[in-house]
C-alpha cells in the first residue's frame, strides 16, 4: 500500500507502483482538473505540486509519490481564488484553457520562491508550460499582477 | 424528462458548476431514449416558460436561457453568439445562463470551423432576442393596458416611463408566451446606438471554471460503468491487420481484453483508420497493454510515400504548366519578350494541428441508441460517421459536445468518436477511447504540404508586368474521393485566386498531386502556404528592385476597387459578394494603419535586427502585420515585438478578438519556426513534442500589439486570419535582418533557431 496525501486527505493506494500519478489523480481519484497532453513530461498540462514543488504528474510513478504531499488545482485555494487564479481571470488568460492548469500551478510554484520575477525568470520557469492557443503574452502579465498582489 | 435529469444535464452541458471529479455522465438520459423517441427536446431553454425561439428561453426567475450551438475552443464563441442574444432582449448578463447544445439539425450548421460563428448567426442570434423582447413587451402593455410602442425596456425590465411602471421579465415570461412569436419582419432590432454588449464584449462565460480545473472537456467525461481505449492503428494510411497477438498485452494488470476495428473502406472520410484496440481499467493500462501488443501489418500501397521524394515531385509538376484557375492579360507573351524575370519555389511541409488535449471520445451503444460525449466541432459530423458505423439512424445518435482542449480544425473530423462508437458496440458498455499524444500527431488530418512555384516580369520601376504563380498540394476533397489531385475553388480560393493586385498579365495556375496521408483543415489552411508564397515573392520583388517593402505592396495592391472575379470560380467563404465584396482599399488601409502604427521606416535597425511586412485577406477579414525579429550569430531568432491591424467589420467581442491575434502569431511563430510532419516509407516520423516542437513562451513574440479597424461592414472571421500574413512578415523580416529568404519552411532548414 502505497501512503500519501492529496491535497490535505490522506489516501493509499493498492494499484501498480508503477502508474503514474497522472492516471491516479483522473481516473481513481477522479480529480480531472490534472490535465494530460504529452505523457512524457514536454508539455507541462499536468503540473500538481509535491511537496510545493512544480511537478510533472504524467512522469511521477506513484512509488515515487509515496510519503508525498500532493496538491492538485482542486486543493490550490478551497476557493478558486489563489492569486495566480485571480490574476489569470484578471487579464483574462485562457482561450481553450486545458492548459491553464499547468500553467497556473507552474505559476504558483514559482511566485513562492521568486517574489518578484523578472521577464527572463518568467520566462525560465514557464519555458516547460506549452499553450497551443499562444496565451504567453497574458501569462506573463498575469504573473506580475499576482506577484504584485502577493507583495 | 424529471427534475433531476433536467439538473444533471444542466451541470454537465454548463460545466464547472460542480466539483471536478463528481461529474458521472450515463444512464439518466435512457429512459428518454428507450421509450423510442427522437432527439429529445431537452434543453432547459425548450423546457423555459417563454421560449420563441430554438436559442433560448426565459423562466418565471428571470433566469434567461440561451443555448450554445457551436463549440467553444477558445476562441470565446459560446460566450459571444450569446452575447448578441443578451444585447437584443436587453437582458442582463448576469441573469444569463449558458447551455450548449447537442448535434441538432435545428440549430443550423454547428461545424465550428472556417471563422464564420460570428458572421453566419449574428443576425440570427440578433433576431432571436429581438424576438423575445418584442414578446416580453406586448405582455406589458397587454397588462398595463397601453400601447405597446409607449413600452421599452431597460435591462432586464419592460418599463412605462409615463406611468413609471415596470415589470421583470421573469414576472412577464408566463404572460409573454401566450402571445404568437411574430414573424422576423415584425421585430426591431435595437440601433447601434443602444448596445449593450455588441461592440463590447465579455470575458469567457467559463472564465472561472477554466482556472479552477472545473471546466469539463472531452478527457474529463466519465459515465458509470465505463471502460478505458487505447488503439494500435495501422503506421501508414489504408494499412491493415495481417496477424496479431495478445498474450503479453492481456498479461497487464488492468487489461480487460483487445478488439480489432475494421481498416476503412477508402476513401477515408471520417471513417476509424481500424487497428487493435486494448481494453482496460484506466487509460494508463490500455497504454500499458498496447505497448506489449504484437501486430504484423500489412502497410498497403501508401507504403511508398516518402516526404522528400514527394516534395521533388511536387516541385517538378509545378514547373510545367497546369491548370489554369485565373488570367488576366497574357503572362506569357511578356515573359517571352525577354527582359528582367525573377523566379522562386516555395514550400510547406505538412502540419499537425497538435491541440493541447489529444483526441477523446466517450461512447455509449445501448438498445440500439448510441450517445456520445466528445469534444467535437461538428457534433452533426459525430452523429453522422456514427449512424453510419454503427447502420443505425441518425436521430439515434446524440452528440453532447464538451469544451474542446483546442481543436484548430482537427476536432471537426469525427473518426475518433467514431472508434468509440464503435468499440462501445462491441463490449456492450461505455467506451472512452483516449489517444496519446503520440496517436494526435500521426494520425492527424495534415494540413497540405504545398509546393509553389512563382514568377513575374518587371518593368524598369520595379512593378511586375506579368506575374505567374503555380501552387501543387494535396487537396483536402482527397479525403472523400481518392481520385481528388487538384486544389477545389473552396481551398484555392484561400489567398491564391483571389490575388489582389493591381496587374496587367496574370496568370494562376493549380497542379495534381495525390494524397498518401489524410489531408484536412488546420487554422487558416491554405491561406498558410499561399500567402507565405505570394507576400514573400512580392518582398523578394521590392528587395530585388531596390524598393521598400511597404511602399511596394502598396503599389502592387494599387488603389482601392473592387476586384472582379469574372470567369473565376470564387465562393468568397461562402457569402455574398455583394455583402463582402473583395475591397482592395481595405487591404491598403490595415496595411498603412499596421506601418503608422508600427512607425515604419521611422526606427532605426541595427545589425541582425529586420522588420518585415505582409498583408493579406482570409476569411472575409483584412489584416496587415509588421514583425520585428533579431538573429543573432547563432542564428537564434528572436522576435521583440509584432504588430498587426485587422478590419473583420464589426467586431461583437474586440477582447476576444486581440487575443485571437496575439494567438495567432504564436501559431504561425511554431509554423515558421518547427513546424514540419514528415514520412518516411509511409509512416509519419514525428512523435511528440520533442520532434514536433511548437512554441513556448521563451520563443514567441515579446509583444504582440492589435488594432482594431472600425468598421460598419459586416462581421467577419477573426479566428483564423491573424496567421497567415504573420507567417510571411516573420519570413520577411528575417530576411531583413540576415539576408537569408526563407523559401522552405521551417527556417531551420537555413540553420536558424
Amino acid at each position: 500500500m502505497i501512503q500519501l496525501k492529496v491535497n490535505g486527505v490522506e489516501k493509499s493506494f493498492g494499484g501498480e507502483p508503477e502508474m503514474p500519478l497522472l492516471w491516479y489523480l483522473r481516473d481513481v481519484l477522479g480529480l480531472t482538473g490534472s490535465k494530460f497532453g504529452c505523457g512524457i513530461g514536454l508539455c507541462g498540462a499536468c503540473t500538481v505540486h509535491v511537496n510545493g514543488q512544480a511537478t510533472r504528474s504524467c512522469v511521477t510513478v506513484m512509488r515515487d509519490a509515496a510519503g508525498k504531499e500532493i496538491t492538485t488545482i482542486e486543493g490550490l485555494d478551497k476557493n478558486g481564488l489563489h492569486p495566480v487564479q485571480k490574476a489569470w481571470m484578471q487579464i483574462n488568460v485562457p482561450q481553450c484553457g486545458y492548459c491553464q492548469i499547468g500553467q497556473i500551478m507552474q505559476a504558483a510554484a514559482l511566485l513562492e520562491t521568486k517574489k518578484k520575477p523578472t521577464d527572463q525568470e518568467i520566462d525560465e520557469a514557464m519555458a516547460g508550460n506549452i499553450c497551443r492557443c499562444g496565451t504567453y503574452q497574458r501569462i506573463r502579465l498575469a504573473i506580475k499582477a499576482a506577484a504584485g498582489e502577493m507583495a | 424528462m424529471s427534475e433531476i435529469e433536467n439538473v444533471s444535464r444542466r451541470r454537465f452541458l454548463t460545466g464547472g458548476v460542480i466539483a471536478a471529479g463528481a461529474l458521472v455522465l450515463g444512464v439518466r438520459y435512457y429512459p428518454k431514449l428507450m421509450a423510442g423517441k427522437k432527439v429529445p427536446d431537452e434543453t432547459n431553454a425548450d423546457h423555459a416558460t417563454l421560449h420563441p425561439s430554438v436559442y433560448l428561453g426565459i423562466d418565471p426567475d428571470g433566469t434567461v436561457w440561451i443555448v450554445a450551438s457551436r463549440s467553444e475552443m477558445g476562441t470565446t464563441s459560446r460566450t459571444t453568439l450569446p452575447l448578441v442574444v443578451a444585447d437584443e432582449l436587453d437582458a442582463d448578463w448576469k441573469r444569463v445562463k449558458i447551455e450548449q447544445a447537442i448535434g441538432d439539425r435545428r440549430y443550423g450548421d454547428q461545424n465550428t470551423d472556417g471563422s464564420h460563428s460570428i458572421r453566419s448567426f449574428y443576425d440570427t442570434m440578433r433576431v432571436a432576442g429581438a424576438t423575445a423582447r418584442f414578446m416580453l413587451i406586448q405582455a406589458a402593455a397587454h397588462q398595463w393596458g397601453v400601447p405597446a410602442a409607449e413600452c421599452e425596456t431597460d435591462l432586464h425590465v419592460v418599463v412605462h416611463r409615463s406611468t413609471n411602471r415596470k415589470a421583470d421579465y421573469g414576472e412577464l415570461a408566463s404572460a409573454a408566451a401566450k402571445f404568437p412569436v411574430p414573424p422576423k419582419e415584425e421585430v426591431k432590432l435595437k440601433p447601434k446606438s443602444a448596445w449593450r454588449y455588441i461592440g463590447k464584449g465579455e470575458v469567457s462565460y467559463d472564465l472561472e471554471a477554466l482556472v479552477t480545473g472545473k471546466a469539463v472537456y472531452g478527457m474529463d467525461a466519465r459515465a458509470d460503468g465505463m471502460v478505458y481505449a487505447s488503439v494500435e492503428r495501422p503506421p501508414v494510411l489504408g494499412g491493415k491487420v495481417k496477424s496479431y497477438d495478445d498474450k503479453e498485452t492481456l498479461k497487464v494488470a488492468g487489461v480487460r481484453q483487445t478488439v480489432p476495428i475494421d481498416p476503412f473502406k477508402p476513401p477515408p472520410a471520417f471513417q476509424p483508420l481500424g487497428g487493435i484496440a486494448v481494453i482496460a481499467d484506466n487509460t494508463w493500462a490500455a497504454f500499458q497493454g498496447r505497448k506489449k501488443l504484437n501486430i504484423a501489418w500489412d502497410n498497403g500501397p501508401n507504403e511508398t510515400y516518402d516526404s522528400d521524394a514527394y516534395k521533388n515531385e511536387l516541385r517538378a509538376t509545378s514547373h510545367n504548366p497546369c491548370k489554369v484557375v485565373r488570367n488576366i492579360g497574357d503572362a506569357d507573351a511578356v515573359f517571352a519578350k525577354g527582359g528582367k524575370t525573377h523566379e522562386a519555389d516555395y514550400y510547406v511541409p505538412l502540419l499537425a494541428h497538435a491541440a493541447m488535449e489529444p483526441l477523446v471520445a466517450l461512447a455509449e451503444f445501448r438498445d440500439g441508441k448510441a450517445t456520445v460525449w466528445a469534444p467535437t466541432q461538428n457534433p452533426q459530423a459525430v452523429q453522422d460517421i456514427v449512424s453510419k458505423e454503427l447502420g443505425i439512424a441518425k436521430e439515434d445518435v446524440i452528440c453532447h459536445v464538451t469544451l474542446l482542449g483546442g481543436g484548430f480544425g482537427r476536432k471537426s473530423k469525427p473518426d475518433y468518436a467514431a472508434e468509440a462508437a464503435v468499440l462501445s458496440k462491441k463490449m456492450g458498455k461505455p467506451v472512452k477511447v483516449v489517444w496519446t499524444r503520440e496517436d494526435d500527431i500521426k494520425f492527424d488530418y495534415y494540413n497540405a504540404v504545398a509546393s509553389m512555384y512563382m514568377k513575374a516580369a518587371v518593368d524598369a520601376t520595379g512593378k511586375p508586368t506579368a506575374w505567374l504563380q503555380r501552387s501543387v498540394f494535396p487537396p483536402i476533397p482527397s479525403i472523400f474521393d481518392v481520385n481528388a489531385v487538384y486544389g477545389d475553388a473552396a481551398h484555392l480560393q484561400q489567398g491564391w485566386t483571389d490575388l489582389p493586385y493591381d496587374l496587367p498579365n496574370l496568370r494562376i495556375e493549380n497542379g495534381p498531386a495525390k494524397a498518401h496521408v489524410r489531408i484536412g483543415w488546420l487554422r487558416s489552411v491554405a491561406n498558410i502556404y499561399h500567402a507565405f508564397g505570394i507576400q514573400c515573392f512580392t518582398d523578394e520583388l521590392a528587395h530585388a528592385t531596390g524598393r521598400d517593402p511597404l511602399d511596394y505592396l502598396l503599389d502592387l495592391i494599387g488603389p482601392p476597387r473592387t476586384i472582379d472575379f469574372k470567369g473565376v470560380e470564387y465562393p468568397n467563404y461562402g457569402a455574398s459578394m455583394d455583402a463582402y465584396p473583395w475591397d482592395t482599399g481595405r487591404l491598403r488601409h490595415v496595411t498603412e494603419v499596421v506601418a503608422e502604427k508600427f512607425g515604419w521606416g521611422k526606427r532605426k535597425h541595427g545589425k541582425g535586427t529586420g522588420v518585415g511586412i505582409a498583408a493579406h485577406r482570409s476569411f472575409l477579414t483584412y489584416v496587415a502585420t509588421v514583425v520585428e525579429v533579431e538573429v543573432n550569430a547563432q542564428g537564434e531568432v528572436r522576435i521583440p515585438r509584432v504588430d498587426t491591424a485587422l478590419d473583420a467589420g464589426l467586431v461583437v467581442n474586440p477582447e476576444a478578438t486581440r487575443a485571437q491575434f496575439e494567438g495567432a502569431a504564436v501559431f504561425g511563430t511554431s509554423v515558421v519556426r518547427t513546424g514540419e510532419i514528415t514520412a518516411t516509407k509511409g509512416v509519419i516520423n514525428q512523435s511528440n513534442f520533442q520532434d514536433y516542437p511548437v512554441a513556448r513562451i521563451n520563443e514567441v513574440p515579446a509583444q504582440t500589439n492589435v488594432y482594431i479597424v472600425d468598421s460598419d461592414a459586416p462581421p467577419a472571421g477573426v479566428g483564423e486570419p491573424g496567421v497567415p500574413p504573420f507567417i510571411a512578415a516573420f519570413c520577411n523580416a528575417i530576411f531583413a535582418a540576415t539576408g537569408k529568404r526563407v523559401r522552405d519552411l521551417p527556417i531551420t532548414k537555413l540553420g536558424l533557431s
